[in-house]
């Protein structure tokens, strides 16, 4: 992409042109989530203003509007995510509600004492805790794949884990803390070979690399609308068929039924089966907008651009005495972890906040992996495709300052 | 001096900055001169885990005077650290119960104290008052 492309990009967003402290914002904090172009909030405004009523059901031109609006979005997000079937589409609240739905609703139909579940030492807590929650009301055992220095996972490690009581894999498909962007491909097959399905929580992978769920052959793949320039509260639990049937409902309510009597309840096909009450149908519109404006610009172009500004930033960051980069895996997206000496990461984010540069801080909801590194936490940087290099050189040079400053 | 005197001491040293990086530096000097805490004191009990940093604090009492003492592993944190101990350490439990910290939110630092930050401060004064609390009841 050229500057005139990235500034055209730009003038989309209008948060970018917010003064933070006088300053000019300098917004480094796109994995925790995303800043939101003109055409997706206006989509929200126009849902409200022009076609808001109930969907499903309504004989009225509105709701037939509305309806007609969530249902294409659902297959905007189909052909987004490589299938041609829609309705292996859920709209959930967001990776961590399809997390959730998935290790109840397989949980319930599939698990039993004695099973086992394996997730890697990178996930983050919301790809933890429900198969926690899982393992302890099943009496299940978590299988944890270790990673190497780098920050890849151990697969011999992974290999050696599978056995016939795995009942299901679930790993990210890219690291929020260091980067990584973890083999999946291999990991399902793997995984496959012993009949054992896989989730993929793709929340950091959609925005920034191009997924194909029919060519990775994921079993479950979710997703988050918020990193992805749409609004918050709506995200996507992508399923196979055959596996969605397979599986018991997670909430129970309006829309999921198909005849409701105080004897005997029978359930609504897919994808309603999934979504008990009102579903947030202005939220799926907005994401299918962003969608539509990643689509636009084209997933590859912000891969390789965001690819560059990331091997930028690291070639700079380097240059910095002390700096060590948490995560150095082969294949990165978008993120950079780091540390300066033994500053500690709370200090350098206050004062680069100060200078109007949002990092992040803190564990990013790892804990585990944080404290597998025997680290108190680390700096992170994650980019998009409305960053520039002019921004990195800014950033990095406020960095140096204040390393100065708690040096 | 009374706990708002030195108060109104901190306000002014602050005051003579107008620069919010001479405010840090100075939060960064006081962070740096902090006196470390016994490795005695550092036990799981005296720990506050905030999300972002971790404070450590143990409180004393002798002749019904409170003293504290604290530190972080995060230099600023550390810097706030030194100021709460500076004005609530060394008063009666009355005192340190009564009082209304007005000072952090007059040099600027309010930010550090907001319980969004989830950087163990917020507790760390909660904790302080706690234990006042805790020894008056025992006095009584």
């Amino acid at each position: 992409m050229n500057e005139q492309q990235i500034n055209d990009i730009r003038n989309d967003f209008p948060i970018l042109s917010e003064k933070i402290y006088n300053k000019d914002l300098i917004y480094f904090d796109n994995g925790a989530t995303t800043q939101k172009p003109r055409s997706v909030v206006e989509k929200i405004e126009q849902g409200y203003y022009h076609t808001n009523a109930n969907i499903h059901r309504g004989v009225h031109f509105l709701s037939q509007k509305a309806t007609e609006a969530h249902e294409e979005a659902r297959s905007i997000v189909a052909n987004f995510l490589g299938t041609d079937k829609k309705e292996e589409i859920i709209f959930t609240r967001g990776t961590t509600e399809a997390i959730n739905l998935i290790a109840f609703s397989y949980g319930e139909a599939y698990c039993s004492e004695g099973d086992e579940i394996v997730v890697s030492v990178m996930e983050h807590h919301s790809n933890i805790v429900p198969w926690q929650m899982l393992c302890e009301r099943k009496k299940m055992t978590l299988r944890v794949i270790p990673a190497n220095e780098a920050g890849e996972l151990d697969m011999t490690a992974y290999q050696n884990m599978l056995n016939e009581r795995t009942k299901l894999v679930s790993v990210m498909h890219v690291s929020n803390v260091l980067g990584t962007i973890n083999p999946v491909a291999d990991i399902i097959k793997l995984a496959h070979a012993q009949n054992t399905p896989v989730l993929i929580d793709g929340a950091q992978a959609v925005p920034h690399i191009a997924v194909n769920v029919k060519e990775l052959d994921a079993d479950f793949y979710v997703f988050s609308g918020h990193k992805i320039y749409a609004p918050t509260g709506i995200g996507v639990l992508y399923g196979k068929e055959n596996w969605l049937n397979a599986i018991p409902p997670y909430q129970g309510g309006g829309e999921m039924i198909s005849t409701v009597s105080f004897k005997k309840t029978t359930y609504n096909e897919l994808p309603f089966k999934f979504e008990a009450g009102t579903p947030d149908y202005i939220g799926s519109t907005a994401l299918a907008e962003a969608l539509k404006y990643v689509l636009n610009i084209g997933i590859d172009k912000i891969a390789d651009y965001e690819h560059q500004l990331m091997m930028y930033a690291t070639e700079e960051l380097n240059k910095i005495q002390g700096m060590r980069i948490i995560g150095n895996a082969q294949n990165k997206s978008s993120v950079i972890s780091f540390l300066v000496n033994d500053i500690h990461p709370y200090d350098i984010g206050m004062l680069l906040d100060k200078l109007g540069i949002a990092v992040r801080t803190g564990h990013h909801c790892a804990q585990p992996l944080i404290d597998s590194l025997g680290i108190p936490g680390t700096i992170r940087v994650s980019f998009a495709f409305y960053n520039t290099k002019a921004e990195i050189d800014v950033f990095v040079t406020a960095l140096k300052k204040v390393v100065t400053m708690l040096s | 001096m009374t706990i708002n005197e030195i108060q109104d001491n901190i306000i002014e040293e602050f005051s003579q900055f107008d620069d919010w990086m001479d405010k840090y530096a100075l939060l960064i000097d006081l962070g740096n001169s902090l006196e470390p805490l016994d490795e005695k004191h550092k036990t799981p009990q005296n720990i506050i885990t905030g999300c972002q940093s971790r404070v450590w604090l143990n409180a004393e009492m002798n002749d019904g005077i409170i003293t504290y003492q604290g530190e972080s592993d995060a230099i600023l944190v550390k810097g706030i650290v030194s100021l709460l101990i500076q004005v609530l350490s060394g008063h009666t439990a009355d005192e340190i119960i009564n009082t209304e910290l007005y000072f952090i939110d007059k040099i600027g630092l309010k930010e550090h104290l907001s319980p969004t930050r989830s950087n163990g401060l917020v507790s760390m004064l909660k904790q302080m008052k706690m234990y006042a609390l805790a020894y008056k009841a025992k006095i009584n």
